[in-house]
């Protein structure tokens, strides 16, 4: 069971950087440990923190003005190596959702299947968020699963966008790949039970 | 409807299938190493389920274990936090390990298909790409990431949706020196590292019917180095007879229903394949690599492309890919000076290939610039060397036979090549540092890296043998 998914309204955090890869999204060392949890601790690690590990005051998630559920960042998101522990970064920080013009498919999977809601518009509409944003840090972005509409509240600017059907029903029922299996548990026994072919 | 292999076998493993949703596919064996199973296990126990199928599962430790004194506790701490995980893991979900000190324990890759777990017409899967190995036996295998092999644990089942297929023929008669390892390397320099993306391929033709076993599984082994999600080739004599009498073979009548059922088992004659190529098996020189992806590849003999051979905006990739390996524009390979040779790797570790390099290497000896390490792909397989008296050959030559693991395939254990040395490997992988840091990885057939180890140098086989000595060494 991961979180239900329907809707949400919640302001952003804006990061207008293109190809941000998951080495950035999280480094290659902080991949040894053997559980999926505290990943959001080192989110954008070297973006994040010097090598003091005192937290860089210019960096957008330490600034005190953004804060919000939704990630909005630059064209090409998640792109470089397949590992899953960006997604897991990303979610256990606490964001629901990322909004890109495009995103990089085994990201986009291992999003998908870890409760994060990639959500995929046009380089306009992108722009127009940033512009939304950077007017008035409280823009509220409010992003509809079920009609898969994403609109920018104070302008009233909305698009809609794409998702697998499965992925979908997933998200919204908050069930994942391993509960929408065992939710067909008969239908697995019952394969097991007939003959081989 | 006429199918193809795949959709046969894919089809007789769908659980449902519904519209806009994957497929749910059946899984008959799920393998499992120490790498990339622990959080799987900690899923499961977050989510307080059991494995569903745990006689379905098997588990080894060998991507982390040493290649010498095994006995020993292991020196690297995470590699041995790694497989202490794997044995509690295994120990507390009921999981059949076949860890250290097993007489079944080594390879993945190498021990499903020894002891008869490995057989046509079932679906395989493992946290590891190079499961595209179990294909040889006209199966569907491929690797999973680690999300997957927590729901494959929790399921004994895969959310899959079907692939493209590709059909790739090979036709014709080998060149002497030339086998299966040299068939895979230069299919992939032809398509390049990607050229199969998005597909399941079936190898066909009368040059794949005629290699053993163990070369059906060198060729399907680097499926994945083109970019497919696997490889597969239809059952046949070779393969029933490969098959019978192992450990965990069908036996008796359970064997008899097995194998009609396996005779089924082939790409019916109309069959639609999304894509289909063909290759000359006489054009096939011995082959090796020199480059920083397993489809930077070339005969022997032949020169490294220049820089201006390739598109403006490939210039600079090709040109970081050479500097790393410390070679230029057009250099040949041939008679280069090369530090270290390993045999070994799920791709050519097994009885066959340790036969070919003993019977190569015996009454010869290494070159003194040159560390050799043949490392068996299995316990099993180390034994029969021993029986077989080729680890006295090859200490004759003036190398040990080490003992069952990845090895130097993937620099994650004690054996890695040091930075800026040359290997000649007869594994999967020539990435940048995939050895060990800056390490450079000449891919090759185990003969030729066999031959590099006598000369010190990348050679062409063919110029080392005589008629009477190929004769022997294929028989
Ligand atoms: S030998 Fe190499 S490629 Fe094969 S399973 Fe081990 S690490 Fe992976």
């Amino acid at each position: 069971m991961t979180k239900i998914f329907k809707h949400i309204q919640t302001s952003v955090v804006p990061l207008p950087i293109e190809n941000i890869d998951t080495d950035q999204i999280i480094p290659a060392r902080f991949l040894k440990a053997t559980t999926r949890e505290g990943f959001g601790n080192n989110l954008f690690r070297d973006w994040r923190f010097d090598e003091n590990d005192q937290p860089k005051e210019d960096f957008v998630l330490n600034h005190p003005t953004y804060s919000g559920k939704v990630l909005v960042a630059g064209k090409n998101f998640g792109c470089g190596s397949s590992r899953e522990h960006a997604a897991w970064a990303i979610s256990d920080y606490g964001f629901d959702a990322v909004v890109s013009s495009f995103f990089a498919d085994i990201f986009k999977g291992n999003a998908l299947n870890n409760g994060l809601l990639p959500v995929q518009v046009s380089d306009d509409f992108l722009k127009k968020i940033f512009d939304a944003v950077f007017a008035d840090h409280t823009t509220v972005v409010d992003i509809d699963l079920e009609n898969q509409v994403i609109k920018i509240s104070s302008t009233g600017e909305q698009e809609s966008f794409e998702i697998n059907p499965y992925k979908k029903a997933c998200l919204m029922n908050g069930y994942d790949d391993i509960d929408y299996i065992l939710s067909n548990r008969a239908a697995v026994e019952e394969f097991e039970k007939a003959p081989n072919p | 409807m006429a199918k193809t292999l795949f959709d046969k076998i894919w089809d007789a493993h769908v659980v449902s299938s519904k519209e806009g949703f994957p497929d749910i596919l059946y899984i008959d064996t799920h393998f499992i190493h120490e790498v990339t199973s622990p959080q799987a296990f900690d899923g499961l126990r977050k989510r307080g389920l059991p494995v569903f199928r745990p006689k379905q599962t098997v588990a080894t430790a060998d991507h982390n274990v040493p290649t010498w004194d095994q006995h020993l506790p292991i020196k690297e701490e995470l590699s041995r936090y790694q497989v202490d995980m794997l044995t509690k893991n295994c120990a507390e979900f009921g999981v059949e390990l076949y860890g250290l000190g097993h007489p079944y324990q080594g390879i993945v890759h190498v021990i499903g298909p020894e002891l008869g777990i490995t057989r046509p017409g079932s679906t395989y899967v493992c946290g590891d790409s190079h499961t595209s190995t179990h294909g040889a036996f006209g199966s569907i295998a491929f690797g999973i990431g680690t999300s997957q092999v927590e729901q494959v644990l929790a399921t004994q089942c895969l959310l899959q949706s079907r692939p493209k297929r590709m059909k790739i023929e090979v036709n014709g008669t080998l060149q002497k020196g030339v086998g299966a390892k040299d068939i895979i390397l230069y299919i992939i320099s032809k398509i390049s590292a990607a050229g199969g993306t998005g597909y399941f391929v079936e190898y066909a033709g009368d040059t794949i019917r005629s290699l053993s076993m163990e070369g059906r599984m060198t060729i399907c082994n680097m499926s994945i180095e083109m970019g497919a999600r696997g490889g597969l080739i239809a059952p046949d004599q070779t393969t029933i007879d490969y098959v019978k009498g192992r450990e965990f073979a069908p036996k008796g009548e359970e064997w008899d229903k097995a194998v009609a059922y396996w005779q089924t088992l082939y790409s019916d004659e109309d069959a639609k394949f999304d894509s289909v190529l063909t290759f000359k098996a006489e054009d096939i020189e011995p082959m090796i690599t020199y480059g920083t992806n397993p489809g930077m590849g070339i005969g022997v003999t032949q020169h490294v492309p220049a820089t201006e051979d390739f598109e403006p905006k490939e210039q600079g990739s090709y040109k970081k890919a050479l500097d790393y390996m410390g070679l230029h524009d057009d250099e040949q390979l041939l008679g280069k000076p090369i530090d270290y040779v390993f045999i070994g790797s799920c791709t050519n570790s097994r009885i066959e290939d340790l036969r070919q390099v003993a019977a190569f290497v015996k009454g010869k000896h290494k070159a003194d610039n040159v560390v050799v390490w043949v490392v068996p792909g299995s316990k099993q397989v180390e034994q029969q060397a021993i029986a077989e008296g080729l680890d006295k050959i090859f200490e004759s030559a003036g190398f040990p036979l080490r003992e069952p693991g990845c090895s130097a395939c993937l620099g994650m254990n004690e054996d890695k090549i040091p930075s800026g040395k040359y290997c000649v490997s007869t594994s999967n992988r020539n990435f940048e540092g995939r050895q060990g840091p800056n390490s450079r990885t000449f891919l090759a057939s185990p003969l030729t890296a066999a031959a590099a180890a006598i000369t010190g140098r990348v050679t062409d086989i063919r110029e080392m043998l005589s008629a009477s000595e190929f004769a022997e060494l294929v028989d």
